[in-house]
């Protein structure tokens, strides 16, 4: 029943998202693309259970090398997009004819 | 209610802040907020997971974490706009290779190993696997480490069936029997669980292999939602939804993305996958010869001095020359002068969607100004002056009138219906797909030869002078 439960999830998820990200702007698709690439980091979650409950080597590597490429992903891919974002700015009223 | 409960009720919070942000960024003015609501909803996840009842320790995800934070924070920080592409190709990579691992983990463990496990988990290492690799090979072609071409060789598509048959078979073995030895045999099953991961590898290399410089923007899409989909199966592997929900929405994500990608250029994404564009088209016979027209600086200056509405087209070219912060500049100087500018960005001008967009940004071009192919072409014949700035396939004319055309069909911003029309570049080489452009050779266009932010200069200081 759980499997079919998250089945469920995963379908309400993909009409969501197909739903909300065709309203994003062209301008904006650079951005959309590290910023969903940033969640989908939330792999991240799977790899602190990994590391955490990791009791020997293979475990410990495995587990340990996911959290880290994990945590690239997402802290990388967040400040890049905010970084991008900054720069998206419209220029003031008197500031332009400068 | 128990810990657990509770850690769930943390991770519908954190679907809810990802959808969220998702919304936000449907305007520039709320993405960066939409970004930051992202970024507390994953932080909200990682935390709660902290409290799960399997972490015994947690030393080993500090020094993952520790690692993971500093490369990922440094690199965005010194990354340049203009290798945008390379730096979310290595993120994306990133993100599948430790789906993978996710899922590596969890079957050395080895508890219930049951079909709704083990099938997630092969798609977890499948998915993660190609990700990891075809990024790779992404990241190496865009920063030019390999040679942008679409590489082919005899019996790719031999192989490439082989690989496959390989991947299903082995899938098949390992969700019937998951643990111990193969029927009749010594070897054991986890032997076949590292062949799918290293197949896995090898195909995601040999998908990227055969794709052009020019069709990155698609690849990465696709990449992209890849790794989406990799989280969503790692999520399946662990019974958790917020892995599930957010690989769903990056998984959809991708998938317009790529094709919006694919629609702007007119082909299917089989016929970019598999066919290796650009390696046999360039042998197209260049009857639409003429006269080339070059023209100087001084006299390119005179005509847009005269001017009173311009179009700047930008191209991957632009970037090269990180031009954009003097093309910025131009564009004030003209504008100071009563002229009308705008910017028109072809979808897949660049190399990744939206490249044109967050490089013209850097260099403070107000994004309204930012206009899109079809909100240009219409008023395209009332331009004066179109200036295409390392644009070259996104304004070939060829693409609406020659029927032979390998990119016949491609939607184009009518640079060529402008009254004059400058193109900055650097050589008459054709551009990455290998194609003549007859907008070359037409009765209004001028050729502004040479580096164009060397160009763009002298047309600053002609205007400053």
């Amino acid at each position: 029943m759980e499997f079919i439960y998250l089945i469920f999830i995963l379908m309400l998820s993909i009409v969501a998202g197909f739903e909300l990200i065709s309203k994003v702007p062209a301008t904006l698709h650079t951005p959309l693309m590290s910023g969903s690439n940033a969640i989908s980091g939330i792999t991240l979650v799977g790899a602190l259970i990994a590391a955490g409950s990791a009791n020997e080597t293979v475990t410990i590597i495995l587990g340990t090398l996911a959290v880290m490429f994990a945590t690239i992903n997402v802290v990388g891919g967040y400040l890049v997009t905010d970084r991008m974002l900054a720069m998206f700015k419209k220029k003031k009223e008197g500031e332009d004819k400068s | 209610m128990n810990v657990d409960q509770l850690i769930n009720l943390v991770y519908i919070l954190a679907a809810l802040l990802f959808i969220i942000g998702v919304k936000k960024l449907s305007s520039p003015k709320t993405a960066r907020q939409g970004n930051g609501l992202s970024s507390l909803g994953m932080l909200l996840a990682v935390v709660a997971t902290l409290w799960h009842q399997d972490i015994i320790g947690y030393e080993w995800i500090i020094v993952g974490f520790l690692a993971g934070a500093v490369i990922g924070a440094i690199s965005a920080r010194v990354v340049k706009m203009t290798a945008m592409p390379e730096m979310v190709a290595l993120f994306n990579g990133s993100g599948g290779i430790a789906s993978l691992l996710v899922g590596w983990s969890v079957y050395h463990v080895g508890n219930s190993l049951v079909p709704s496990t083990t099938i997630p988990i092969i798609l977890s290492v499948l998915i993660g696997g190609v990700t990891f690799t075809g990024s790779l090979i992404a990241w190496a072609k865009l920063s030019e480490v390999m040679d942008g071409k679409p590489h082919v060789f005899k019996g790719q598509h031999i192989l490439n069936i082989l690989i496959l048959l390989i991947l299903l078979v082995a899938g098949v073995f390992l969700v019937i029997k998951p643990t111990g030895t193969f029927w009749g045999t010594d070897v054991s099953m986890y032997w076949i669980f590292i062949l799918l991961v290293l197949v896995s590898g090898v195909l995601g290399i040999l998908m990227v292999i055969p794709i052009g410089g020019a069709d990155m923007p698609v690849v990465i899409s696709l990449l992209n939602s890849f790794s989406g989909l990799a989280a969503a199966a790692a999520g399946f592997v662990i019974s958790n939804n917020v892995l599930i929900v957010s690989g769903a929405l990056v998984g959809a994500s991708g998938i317009i993305l790529t094709q919006i990608m694919s629609k702007a250029m007119n082909r299917s994404l089989g016929n970019i996958l598999f066919s290796g564009f650009g390696s046999v088209v360039s042998s197209g016979e260049s009857t639409q010869q003429g006269e080339v027209k070059p023209i100087t600086v001084e006299d390119a200056y005179l005509i847009l001095e005269a001017a009173r509405s311009v179009v700047i087209i930008p191209g991957y070219g632009m970037a090269v020359a990180q031009a954009q912060h003097v093309v910025r500049e131009l564009a004030e100087l003209m504008e100071k002068n009563g002229t009308e500018v705008n910017f028109a960005i072809h979808p897949v001008a660049g190399r990744m969607p939206g490249h044109m967009n967050v490089l013209l940004a850097e260099a403070n071009v107000d994004y309204d100004k930012l206009r899109e192919m079809d909100d240009i072409n219409p008023i395209m014949p009332t331009v004066d002056v179109a200036i295409v700035i390392g644009a070259n396939d996104v304004v070939n004319p060829a693409a609406r009138e020659d029927k032979n055309s390998p990119i016949y069909g491609m939607p184009i911003i009518n640079a060529d219906y402008a009254r004059t029309v400058f193109v900055l570049k650097r050589s008459m080489r054709p551009g990455f797909a290998g194609i003549e452009n007859p907008l070359f050779f037409k009765e209004n266009t001028r050729m502004l030869f040479g580096d164009a932010k060397h160009s763009i200069q002298g047309l600053v200081a002609e205007f400053k002078s």
